[in-house]
């Protein structure tokens, strides 16, 4: 079940080593799924499941409560348009309705070309800047009508490449050191488990 | 109460009690208690829905809050169900807090706002505590007017359970059991807030061993089990209490019914056995007990015939061949095998019918997968509590996650939420590997090695086990002190004797251990407690010990130590069995020798099945007879602690079945001798009078509402004192319906009449001199077990043993588990699969002198090198036809197909 | 980004290269951390103290104490920025990120070395990913310069720092939930079986955990260097220092602003800083502590800045008490604004943010959200402005600040306290919206 690319998963493990518990790189490792695929498919849950030792019900079911991993394909744009209070009071919703004219899809959806997702997002933390968005999760402020069609053109024609990786990219920038203080003690590890491992203990069929 | 005596409450209080007042009533409280227990103690009752007292608090309902009176003016309401108790609390519930009774009254109102109210359609309805609620205090008529949430109606989460998502409370109770309890963390919530459900992963079924509890601690009818949907409603319902006999761990249970028929069975909170747990396979096989295919009527060959008849031709029969085979050919041309399906009662029965009427020694209640008598009756005992509370427990037997499913879940609760720690001697993975602090896989039938490497002994030969895993191992149990070692047979295709030795070498390092034996079948304890073994007497004493006081009793008793069911088996095919009782034993499934099974059956001149439902073995025989089932006699039977517990009745057998001491005690009239009894009580009466190991567990004592968990064998010192208060004795120890013979029993009076021994019986009892009551069995080493054969470099040595579900009768009677039964699977390490190409999997060829299989493959990097393991039972052919009883391990040729 | 005076740490947000080490070193960066390194725990320990801080993130809850307790309890212990500001309306965290992300990791190396913590984790809201490259780029520059890693600045103390990315849950902010996600666990708050239960004692991975917010983290360079005295010289009462409040909505000047406590007004902020209402219009109300928080009117514009002053308030919660200062994000609505709309998005906000867990709160916001938004759309019923209240009574009962709760967590309560607030401060809006089947404000 290689699923990760080769140096994907050395970059997984290396995120494992970073904590006391392996569990707490689910998170970072789902986004690394995500920035691989562009979305969370079950087999790169699967096997973000077996490098934590959790079931892959554990995995979905975590994975499943945080907004920003998604489980059908996705646009390689993710348009999130703030309609939270502040930009609300700005136009955050005229501003929607404006994206989903111009993008021909609904909030939730994606165009038929795969090139844009849009959704309707909860407060970004740009209010100063409202109505504002992002692509991505990389912010765009002030968003006028115009300015959004002319975002739009930027963004298909590769103008914006530079500023505005695909969508799963969270970070361009990767930690350049390993971890340098050994973990005191072993906190709270629940068993011990040194003993040989074998494959098809948790599912009885 | 007085005043003063509330006022001198305080300072009266026991020690480690605080006092705390709830709805005005003062009750003393054990410190740490929740406030939910407190206020049951103070007769309080409040209303929950996540809080179960086996599982971790959540605190996700709400539904308990109270008031807790804080500084004045301010308003503190708290979840009762995980706060503690605190000195001088003052606790106000919904009587007496309005603003308890309103926070209450919300939350049920929020929980019903998307709910779908179908209770007339749920399985729940009648028993649901949302709609309980909802009667007592909810809102007449929703104050929603917007639409509710919708899913689509019931989605199967395995083959067993359902999920209706629309009827769910969030309240973490199933997902909570299965990471907790299970360790099948299969099922878990999915998306967040009031879009949270509780799902699987895609095309990953929640197949746990233990999903029925879910079913069975769902507070809704969100989660409904496909054996019981729709079956009945819960006012049809009745219920008895009584004991799983589907394996050795005795976990208390409901038996419901309706109709005379089974619907269901619930897991009891007995505390120091299953605590309310049920693995699948007990809760589903009742299933089996309502099988159509049921025997119902006796059976007698004629020709190549089995031809019902009555109960009277059917046991002249039986009596006629059985009693011809011992006058003719000597008792010893005499055997029964089985009788592990047996209550108590038949056992005993069937015990003083062979070994006293018909005079053989050759009983066996084990099929060769179990373990001498002597060793597991004269090993210091341990108790399940015993092992859980122990600080390392030794694994020498069994996958107990497969066998003993319950013991599993005890024991992995002890490693992952206690403080015990596990150590396994096993030559193939379990369910309990991950769990172990230390797995000491050595090679097959080499046990005793690698018990003498943990116990200290020269390190030069470990049974193939890593010096580091030793080391680990070592620090774990140390000296041995309060060490408990749980001990059965970890694989079928190799001689009991390894396991045997390896005891030897750990009882004689470590004088302080205590022993829980793991042999699986049903009520297999109590058939060897019964002496359905050879070589021992009812009471635990051996045949030698035993023979003056049984021969006074019972009038005599076998010369001899007879065979086991391997040696059985080979004097039946040698000719020299001519009666043979299968006491519900099907060897042709069910022995690890399929050979040696189908040559004996064959020898043996004559043989008598007595049975419940059609197995291979019973249509090779020449009289059938049938018993009654689970759930249709009273009784006793005694788990793997030698823990006595009640078996409730509570529908009759199908036709003219019979209880299997009834049977016994025909059959004996009929072959010219009264056992003695003509009631179950009487059948318990003389087993407390004779057994030494059971003297004092009168059926005052098991019929005791404080000693439901039943009680231990021999009674710990403190319990006679205990019999005197007992006073409570909630149900009569006879079920009406099994005290009424008259009605099924021949008109065979006459001739009971004549039989001697029951006056001499009596009279040894009553007499104050006779021979004195015997002492019970204590452990003696066995010799050394055998050297084993070198094993080639091209063979893989084998390791054999059961799964959950399997080919076993039960389970095949049982529509809902049958499927559910893994197919012949071959599971070895990568290394040893990829020489034959079959290293990711694939089909192979296995093959002995005997015989040879094609099977799939499941490579597993867990399995030592050089070993390879097959399920039993996993279908015909199978594994049981490569093995050899007589050797001391079995060496398989591993090929590919091509 | 107007910026005010004194300015304790936004020092270095106007300049573009401000989140460089190059330029942190510059201006003074890691000589507080030198100092402290050069202090006992203890004494670091006593200047906060001294300094009175108090958290930054919404609770208000003294740093110093937290501390302690971490400090009194056996090893390991850990640190955990709280860097997941999703509080609507709040936007100061991300700047001190971006813009001097050097400012907190001193801050954090400070504070770790004071509570002896060798790992410090940040957990970073999943969606600033700009931020996620600067702070990762100025982790990278710290190991590197030394700041971070094996014997920090050459002292003996050592400590990790790994920058952890959440993934879109506001109630990650609260900080058992934070610690639940950071073990890669849904966000579920944790419940307190004893009341000291709590991140301090039993923490990440159940160890003792000394969780601080972003602000007050990167407060403690100057704290260190300045003094805690000097700290507490700022501000009135409890409420010491400056803090930042991100100022939205309906103003001239929406920014951030760092302000004195107490000795700053909400009039100050909205009409001073922010250049006043949007257009010159009136203000309807303002939401002065994140929609967290009971509304204020224009009655509540002298109102200073600070813990006790906001919470002693003659506010609008029926039941009583003011408000919070929460995370200091204030909102300003005009007198164009639709109250029905406003409390209708918040309740939204709140149904899209709910764990899930506590009945109350999964089943209640989504309820509120229902039924807000049909009074908005014109199918509102007169009965339903007293059962709004009610089944917000059944979240917060009393419907007081502080609020009383029938959940875990705060998140609860605080989606009916924006729909109580607008109704009891504009009932006739909801009426009007009620009789005239639709909103009067469209
Ligand atoms: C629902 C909820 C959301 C919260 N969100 C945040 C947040 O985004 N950032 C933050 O620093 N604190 C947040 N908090 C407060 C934290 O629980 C915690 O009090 C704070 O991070 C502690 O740091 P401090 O003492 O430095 O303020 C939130 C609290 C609640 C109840
Ligand atoms: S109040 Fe809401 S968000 Fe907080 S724990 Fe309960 S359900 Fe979760
Ligand atoms: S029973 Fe207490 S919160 Fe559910």
């Amino acid at each position: 079940m290689a699923r990760f690319t080769p140096e994907n998963l050395q970059r997984a493990r290396d995120t494992i080593a970073l904590y006391p518990q392996k569990r707490s790189a689910l998170l970072p490792l789902l986004h690394l799924a995500q920035e691989q695929d562009g979305w969370l498919q079950e087999d790169a849950m699967a096997q973000v499941a077996e490098l934590l030792d959790l079931a892959p019900a554990e995995v979905y079911g975590t994975a499943s409560f945080y907004t920003m991993f998604k489980f059908q394909p996705t646009g390689r744009h993710l348009v999130s348009v703030c309609t939270n209070i502040a930009c609300m009071l700005r136009g955050g919703y005229e501003l929607l309705h404006h994206a989903e004219e111009t993008l021909g899809v609904r909030a939730g959806g994606t165009t038929a070309d795969g090139a844009f997702s849009l959704e309707e997002a909860e407060c970004l933390a740009d209010c100063d800047r409202g109505p504002c968005l992002q692509v991505n999760y990389r912010y765009f402020g002030n968003v006028t009508n115009d300015g959004f069609d002319t975002l739009v053109a930027d963004l298909r024609s590769g103008k914006l490449a530079a500023e505005v990786p695909p969508h799963g990219t969270l970070s361009r920038v990767r930690r350049s050191v390993p971890r340098q203080v050994p973990d005191e003690g072993t906190p709270g590890e629940p068993v011990v488990p040194d003993a040989p491992q074998s494959g098809p203990q948790r599912v009885h069929r | 109460m007085t005043d003063t005596a509330s006022t001198s409450h305080a300072i009266d209080r026991a020690p480690g009690c605080v006092t705390v007042t709830v709805d005005g009533r003062t009750v003393d409280v054990p410190e740490g208690e929740l406030m939910i227990q407190a206020a049951e103690r103070a007769g309080v009752y409040i209303p929950r829905f996540c809080y179960h007292p086996r599982l971790a608090p959540v605190g996700m309902c709400r539904m308990c809050l109270v008031q807790v009176q804080g500084p004045p003016g301010r308003l503190i309401l708290e979840p009762s169900c995980f706060k503690k108790v605190a000195d001088g609390m003052v606790i106000m519930t919904q009587n007496t807090s309005p603003a308890a009774k309103k926070a209450q009254e919300g939350v049920l109102e929020f929980l019903l706002l998307n709910h779908p109210l179908d209770c007339p359609v749920c399985d729940r309805g009648g028993e649901c505590p949302l709609q309980d609620q909802t009667m007592a205090h909810g809102p007449g008529e929703t104050r929603m007017v917007e639409e509710k949430r919708h899913w689509e109606k019931p989605i199967p989460l395995s083959d067993l359970v359902l999920l209706d998502r629309e009827r769910c409370i969030q309240c973490a109770r199933c997902t909570r059991f299965a990471e907790e309890i299970a360790g099948d963390p299969l099922i878990d919530f999915v998306e967040r807030g009031g879009h949270t459900e509780v799902n699987t992963f895609p095309g990953e079924p929640f197949a746990s061993y233990f999903s029925g509890n879910t079913v069975q601690i769902c507070p809704v009818g969100a989660l409904t089990a496909t054996p019981y949907r729709f079956k009945a409603r819960p006012w049809d319902l009745e219920q008895v209490e009584s004991t799983c006999t589907s394996c050795a761990v005795g976990c208390r249970i409901a038996v419901q019914s309706s109709t005379n028929r089974l619907t269901r069975y619930l897991g009891l909170d007995s505390d120091p056995v299953n605590q309310g747990w049920l693995c699948d396979k007990g809760r589903f096989d009742f299933e089996s007990v309502n099988h159509e295919a049921r025997l119902a009527s006796p059976l007698v060959r004629k020709g190549d015939q089995l031809v019902e008849v009555g109960w009277a031709e059917a046991l002249d029969a039986a009596a006629r061949g059985l009693g011809d085979a011992a006058s003719i050919h000597g008792a010893a041309a005499v055997a029964v095998i089985g009788g592990a399906r047996l209550a108590n009662e038949g056992a005993y029965a069937w015990a003083k019918l062979a070994k006293s009427v018909l005079g053989t020694d050759s009983v066996d209640a084990q099929l060769g997968d179990g373990l001498p008598a002597e060793l597991v009756l004269g090993l210091p005992r341990a108790t399940i509590d015993d092992a859980c509370a122990a600080s390392a427990v030794v694994l020498l037997g069994p996958d107990l996650k497969e066998e003993l499913p319950v013991l599993y879940l005890r024991l992995r609760s002890a490693a992952v939420h206690g403080d015990t720690r596990l150590v396994e001697l096993t030559p193939a993975p379990t369910g309990l590997t991950r769990y172990a602090a230390a797995t000491l896989g050595h090679r097959p039938g080499e046990a005793a090695a690698a018990a003498r490497a943990l116990t200290g002994g020269p390190a030069d030969d470990t049974g193939g086990v890593a010096a580091d895993a030793v080391e680990r191992a070592r620090g774990v149990v140390g000296s041995g002190d309060g060490v408990v070692v749980v001990i059965g047979r970890s694989s079928l295709a190799e001689s009991a004797d390894g396991v045997a030795e390896a005891a030897a070498v750990l009882a004689a390092a470590w004088p302080g251990a205590k022993f829980l034996p793991a042999l699986r079948r049903a009520n297999v304890h109590g058939a060897l407690d019964m002496g359905l073994a050879p070589g021992v007497l009812p009471g635990r004493v051996t045949l030698d010990d035993g023979r003056d006081w049984y021969t006074a009793a019972w009038g005599k008793v076998p010369a001899a130590r007879g065979h086991d069911t391997a040696g059985i088996l080979t004097e039946a095919a040698e000719g020299r069995i001519q009666g043979l009782v299968l006491l519900g034993a099907d060897p042709l499934a069910d022995f690890p020798d399929r050979e040696l099974a189908r040559r004996g059956l064959a020898g043996a001149g004559f043989v008598v099945t007595v049975d419940t439902l059609p197995t291979e073995s019973a249509r090779t025989a020449d009289v059938v007879l049938p018993a009654a089932m689970f759930a249709e006699t009273a009784g006793t039977t005694t788990n793997l602690e030698g823990r006595v517990s009640r078996l409730g009745q509570k529908i009759t057998p199908p036709g003219v079945a019979w209880p299997d001491w009834m049977i016994a005690s025909e059959l004996a009239a009929r072959l010219g001798a009264d056992l003695g009894f003509s009631t179950l009580t009487e059948v318990w009466d003389e087993i407390e009078r004779l057994a030494p190991s059971h003297a004092g567990i009168t059926p005052t004592v098991l019929g005791a509402a404080r000693l439901r968990d039943g009680v231990l064998a021999p009674l710990p010192d403190e319990l006679p004192v205990l019999a005197e208060h007992l006073g409570d004795v909630t149900q009569g120890f006879d079920i009406p319906q099994d005290t009424e013979p008259a009605a099924v029993l021949p008109d065979s009076a006459e001739e009971s009449q004549q039989v001697a021994g029951a006056e001499a019986e009596a009279e040894a009892e009553a007499a104050p001199v006779g021979p004195a009551r015997p002492a019970t069995l204590t452990y003696t080493a066995p010799p050394a077990a055998a050297k084993l054969p070198p094993r080639d470099a091209y063979a893989l040595r084998l390791v054999v043993s059961r799964t959950m579900y399997d080919h076993g009768t039960l389970v095949q009677h049982s529509p809902s588990l049958a499927g559910l039964a893994p197919g012949l699977l071959l599971r070895a390490n990568p290394y040893d699969l990829d020489r034959v190409g079959a290293g990711k999997g694939g089909q192979v060829q296995v093959r002995t002198t005997r015989a040879s299989l094609v099977v799939e493959t499941a490579p597993d990097p867990g399995m030592p090198r050089g070993s390879a393991w097959l399920a039993f039972n996993a279908g015909t052919p199978g594994a049981a036809d490569l093995i050899d009883a007589t050797a001391t391990v079995i060496d398989v040729r591993v090929e590919s197909t091509s | 980004m107007a910026m005010t005076e004194p300015r304790l740490i936004t020092t270095r947000v106007g300049d573009p290269e401000g989140h460089t080490l190059e330029r942190y070193l510059a201006t003074g960066g890691y000589t507080a951390l030198r100092t402290a390194l050069g202090m006992s725990p203890d004494e670091i320990h006593a200047q906060v103290k001294a300094s009175g801080i108090l958290g930054r993130g919404g609770a208000e809850f003294p740093a110093h104490i937290k501390w302690r307790t971490t400090m009194d309890l056996p090893q390991p212990h850990y640190l955990v920025v709280n860097a997941d500001e999703g509080e609507p309306s709040t936007f100061k965290d991300h700047m001190l990120i971006e813009r001097d992300p050097h400012q907190l990791i001193e801050g954090m190396a400070i504070a770790a070395f004071a509570v002896q913590a060798h790992v410090a984790f940040v957990y970073l809201r999943g969606e600033f990913a700009l931020g996620f490259e600067r702070l990762q780029t100025a982790l990278n520059e710290a190991y590197e310069h030394g700041a971070v890693g094996r014997n920090i600045l050459g002292s003996d103390f050592s400590l990790d720092i790994v920058l952890h990315p959440g993934a879109g849950a506001y109630i990650c902010g609260e900080e058992t939930a934070l610690l639940e996600s950071l073990e890669g666990k849904r966000g579920f708050p944790r419940i307190k079986i004893v009341p000291t239960v709590v991140p301090a004692t039993i923490g990440v991975y159940s160890k003792p955990t000394v969780l601080n917010n972003v602000e007050t983290l990167s407060n403690l360079p100057w704290i260190i260097a300045n003094g805690g005295d000097a700290f507490a010289g700022l501000g009135e009462n409890i409420s010491t220092g400056t803090r930042l409040f991100s100022l939205s909505g309906h103003v001239e000047k929406p920014g951030n602003y760092e302000v004195e406590m107490v000795k700053t007004t909400y009039r100050d902020l909205i009409d001073g800083y922010g250049g006043g209402v949007l257009g010159g219009r009136q203000l309807k109300f303002i939401i002065p502590g994140g929609v967290s928080s009971a509304w204020f009117g224009p009655q509540h514009l002298d109102v200073p800045l600070g813990r006790q002053e906001v919470g002693a308030a003659d506010g609008v919660m029926p039941g009583g008490g003011g408000t919070m200062l929460g995370s200091g994000s204030v909102i300003v609505a005009d007198d164009t604004t639709c109250p029905v709309r406003i409390a209708w998005r918040i309740a939204k906000f709140f149904a899209h943010e709910s764990c899930g867990q506590c009945t109350p709160c999964r089943e209640g916001t989504g309820w509120l959200e229902k039924a807000v938004w049909r009074i908005e759309n014109g199918d509102g019923r007169p009965a339903d402005l007293d059962l709004l209240l009610d089944v917000s009574d059944n979240i917060a009962p009393g419907l007081s600040w502080p609020y009383p709760m029938t959940t875990i967590c705060f998140l609860g309560p605080s989606s009916a306290v924006a729909v109580v607030s607008a109704l009891s401060m504009f009932r006739d809006d909801f009426e009007a919206h009620i009789e005239l089947g639709r909103c009067p404000h469209d």
